[in-house]
């Protein structure tokens, strides 16, 4: 019953009828644990070296914030980069997840939707792309995506059922650059010059309405019903995710975060920290730490992904 | 899992000498809490009585229920026919107009009659195609009456309580009658684009407009329906009575019946547009024009390449070949570059029509030159793709793929790309080595466009591609009716192309969802070209047809006197294309 409400109104909001809610007033801020934020270092790469051949430098944060006692975010990294013969492909893929808040299975919705999509990516075109006989798939990139999305759902619906997560998965492959998307993560193109440019639509009932002129941005910002997702991985059936492909911006860099990153910093923050750091890594330990200096009230996740350009 | 249990078909031992069947829904009761588990029964038997007064021919009746521990069944009449989603999903078309009223006026009847209901209106509250049956006389009946939610309460089915139907009050736990009158108009509108509306955006109807999508519906049945999915409920119609008397009014006006006035006044369009000038040759003009300063270079089935003045159609010169010419010309440097099924390579003098050299292959030549580099490349029945020296007229080499190549080469990313009868796509370096292949089910007779780094094509296996330039991965599909051999034509971010299942599809260049589709009434075999923001594109069915090509929506079309299966071209205002009836012809844009 209490799960219902949870989804119903809100993933992290307390319900006047559950009493094992979250809440703001009641849950202390818990102390900030000694190993975070935690940063998964993967190069330690300067920004601005011009790297032959090109690859991707990623830096990646997490951290569980300053209000809530568990971890319900999910992320997952894997770059690539093969030169051989006239052959080059680089490769880079890329999720974060953010659970349904509060509910028993929120943790888990994210984690197994995570993990039911990255091996269904790398079983159907990692694999393929890195045999000795490459040969491509039958399907198309943005079929593999969309089945790999449809096994998340059905892996929370018997693994997790009842939870719910977002879920945003970035696919570099050649020249393109393909996105899956169910919730409010985001994805953002970050330009050399400060310009922010996001890829993802939110799935928030809020912007929504915002969208359809019904509430108007102050209404939306303090709405009691601004976390209701209208699309989530694991909720309802039928089931899609947005999925678009584009090509990949020769410079700058690919940002991927979870809403605890976005809800609290502005992009002109997010655009300070990045331009300043000296690597992908610093940068999302540097915007992980800003998040939870600006209260840190939900699990906070940060994919960065300097291009080569 | 959820509450709903199951529905069976059971038979009614009652009455042992006939076959009377009944259905019998089991729901499931989960809750823990004795007092819920209680309530929730005493709900379910409360509406089980309301329901039981029902008597309407779309209401099923009730027989019966009872509870046994944690399980209720309700034993209902038995409903021959299937939901609405279920006809959704079995039929690949959509359902006429005449079809969708029939049913609409038959849900009015109903809901007036639940919302009329003495002493409290019955608000339905989940209409929605797998809620409405179509029995075998092919009437409606509403099923699930919201019996079942009792039971659901711990489930969690969507995010915020609707399911793409619902109307935007429901999210602030509001349901009244004009709720059903929403999900009503939210029903009637899937089922005319067949676009679900659980896959989209909430309360987004007003961004997927009937007509874009399904150009046969009527603007009256349009505005009802608009009518019916406003978002503030004041402003829907007040009642199923109100409704029903617009749709009546709707049905009368568009003379529901087979053929709707819209005919003629399509035949109003049609004559109101004349060509500015009009030329004759000798046979059929199968292939595309080609518009250079003012002149215009056609080749004809009367083995002709013709030059005219673009303006007037006034005859310049003419150049004879021995064979069909059904490509469509390149001109640069002051000469024209052709193919015919004369097996050659023509290249003569833009200026004069006057021969300059000619490149022999061993097949007729279908595919248009492409020149790059310094070189041309085309394609021959021969099987090979051809890199001829521009100025020599001497092969630099040639590349066999073993099948007919009537695919235009485009040259783009340090690459040749081309698709071969055999259904091969390939991707050549400029030495002509072969840097990657893809295998279609069917032939690619289709020329590849590029943008952005994706390569698009048609094939014969009823799918548009999209591939990525460099590796040749497919990134999307599009499945189309029918195979194609239509080139696509890209702008800003969308892509037009004809199958010969007789449509014109417009498709989301990153996304591949369809944007609209329009039926013209035979193959679309040339190509759809946009200029300005016209769409022109012939069909076999003898048209040029001209489109706004934001929406799919018809501005005009010019009957020729025979099929059309080239490409319109348009320069300076104008719009040229040339028929199977001999003639080619100008149109202002």
């Amino acid at each position: 019953m209490s799960g219902i409400l949870q989804k119903l109104f809100g993933k992290r909001k307390t319900s006047s009828e559950g009493g094992s809610r979250i809440s703001q007033d009641r849950e202390k801020t818990l102390p900030l644990p000694a190993n975070q934020p935690s940063v998964i270092v993967e190069s330690s790469m300067p920004v601005g070296t011009h790297l032959e051949p090109p690859q991707f430098i990623v830096g990646c944060g997490q951290s569980i914030g300053r209000v809530r006692d568990h971890n319900e975010d999910a992320l997952f990294t894997l770059t690539t980069t093969l030169v051989g013969d006239s052959t080059k492909i680089p490769f880079g893929f890329y999720i974060v997840a953010d659970g349904m808040g509060g509910h028993i299975h929120g943790e888990i919705a994210s984690g197994v939707a995570t993990r039911a999509m990255a091996s269904h990516v790398i079983r159907n075109l990692y694999t393929p792309l890195f045999s000795v006989f490459p040969q491509s798939p039958e399907r198309s990139l943005q079929e593999i995506m969309q089945e790999g999305i449809q096994a998340a759902h059905r892996a929370i619906k018997s693994q997790a059922p009842g939870g719910g997560t977002t879920l945003t998965a970035l696919l570099i492959l050649g020249d393109q650059l393909t996105i899956a998307h169910v919730g409010d993560s985001r994805a953002y193109i970050v330009h050399p010059n400060g310009r922010i440019e996001v890829l993802t639509r939110d799935h928030s009932l809020v912007k929504r309405l915002e969208e359809l002129g019904q509430i108007t941005a102050e209404e939306a910002a303090v709405h009691p019903q601004r976390n209701v997702l209208y699309r989530a991985l694991g909720q309802g059936e039928p089931f899609e995710a947005e999925i678009s492909t584009s090509p990949i911006p020769s410079s700058g860099d690919l940002f991927l975060c979870s809403d605890g990153l976005w809800g609290v910093l502005s992009e002109s923050e997010m655009y300070q920290i990045i331009s300043e750091a000296k690597s992908p890594a610093e940068a999302s330990q540097k915007l992980v730490a800003a998040a939870n200096a600006a209260g840190g009230p939900d699990n906070i996740t940060a994919i960065l992904v300097h291009l080569p350009g | 899992m959820g509450g709903m249990g199951s529905v069976y078909r059971a038979r009614d031992l009652h009455f042992p000498n006939v076959v009377k069947l009944v259905a019998v829904k089991e729901m499931i009761n989960h809750a823990r809490d004795p007092l819920v588990r209680e309530t929730i029964v005493q709900n379910f038997e409360r509406e089980a009585n309301i329901l039981a007064t029902l008597s309407h021919p779309a209401i099923p009746r009730i027989y019966d229920y009872f509870t046994q521990n944690e399980r209720s069944y309700l034993i209902l009449e038995f409903i021959h026919g299937k939901d609405l989603e279920t006809n959704l999903n079995d039929n690949p078309g959509v359902f006429t107009e005449e079809q969708v009223i029939a049913w609409a006026i038959e849900l009015c009847d109903v809901l007036q009659y639940l919302h009329t209901h003495q002493p409290e209106p019955i608000i339905f509250r989940d209409m929605k195609p797998s809620n409405v049956m179509i029995n075998q006389h092919n009437h409606v009946v509403l099923i699930d009456f919201g019996i079942a939610k009792h039971f659901q309460q711990g489930e969690k089915g969507t995010m915020i309580g609707t399911e793409g139907y619902s109307p935007p009050e429901q999210y602030r736990g509001e349901a009244t009658t004009l709720a059903d009158i929403y999900a009503m108009g939210a029903t009637l509108h899937h089922l005319l684009t067949r676009r679900d509306p659980r896959l989209e955006p909430p309360f987004s109807f007003g961004e997927r407009p009937i007509r874009q999508i399904n150009p046969q519906i009527s603007p009256e049945l349009d505005d009802f329906i608009i009518t019916s999915l406003q978002y503030d409920p004041e402003d829907r119609f007040k009642s199923a009575e109100a409704m029903k008397e617009a749709l009546l009014k709707v049905a009368h006006e568009t003379g529901t019946l087979p053929r709707r006035p819209v005919s003629t006044a399509r035949i109003n369009i049609t004559s109101s547009i004349k060509p500015l000038w009009y030329f004759k040759c000798e046979d059929e003009i199968r292939g595309t024009s080609q518009f250079f300063q003012g002149v215009l270079y056609v080749g004809s089935y009367d083995n002709n390449l013709y030059a005219l003045k673009a303006s007037s159609g006034e005859f310049i010169w003419k150049y004879p070949t021995d064979g069909g010419i059904v490509s469509k010309p390149a001109i640069a440097d002051g000469k024209v570059y052709f193919g015919s099924e004369d097996h050659r390579l023509h290249v003569i003098s833009a200026n004069s029509g006057n021969i300059i050299w000619t490149y022999y292959t061993d097949g007729p030549i279908r595919s248009s030159p492409h020149l790059a580099e310094g070189h041309i490349f085309i394609g021959s029945d021969d099987g090979y793709l051809h890199a001829v020296n521009m100025i020599s007229g001497r092969q630099v080499w040639k590349t066999e793929t073993g099948a007919a190549i009537r695919s235009t080469p485009l040259v783009s990313h340090e690459s040749i790309f081309f698709g071969t009868e055999a259904g091969d796509f390939y991707c050549l370096d400029y030495r002509g080595e072969i840097k990657w292949r893809f295998k279609a089910k069917r032939s690619i007779t289709s020329s590849p466009v590029t943008e952005e780094g994706v390569i698009y094509f048609t094939s014969l296996d009823s799918t548009l591609y999209a591939m990525e330039a460099k590796t040749g991965w497919v990134i999307w599909r599009f499945r189309m009716d029918r195979g194609s051999i239509s080139t696509p034509f890209i702008t800003s971010g969308r892509i037009f192309t004809g199958a010969i299942d007789g449509q014109i599809y417009c498709i989301d260049a990153h996304s591949s969802k369809e944007i609209w589709r329009f039926p013209t009434d035979h193959q679309v075999t040339g190509s759809p070209m946009v200029y300005n923001d016209s769409l022109y594109c012939g069909s076999v069915d003898g048209n040029l047809y001209c489109l706004d090509y934001q929406t799919g929506r018809l501005r005009w079309k010019y009957l020729t006197g025979g099929p059309i299966t080239s490409t319109p071209v348009a320069d300076d205002n104008l719009v040229f294309i040339g028929s199977t009836d001999h003639n080619l012809y100008a149109f202002s844009a």
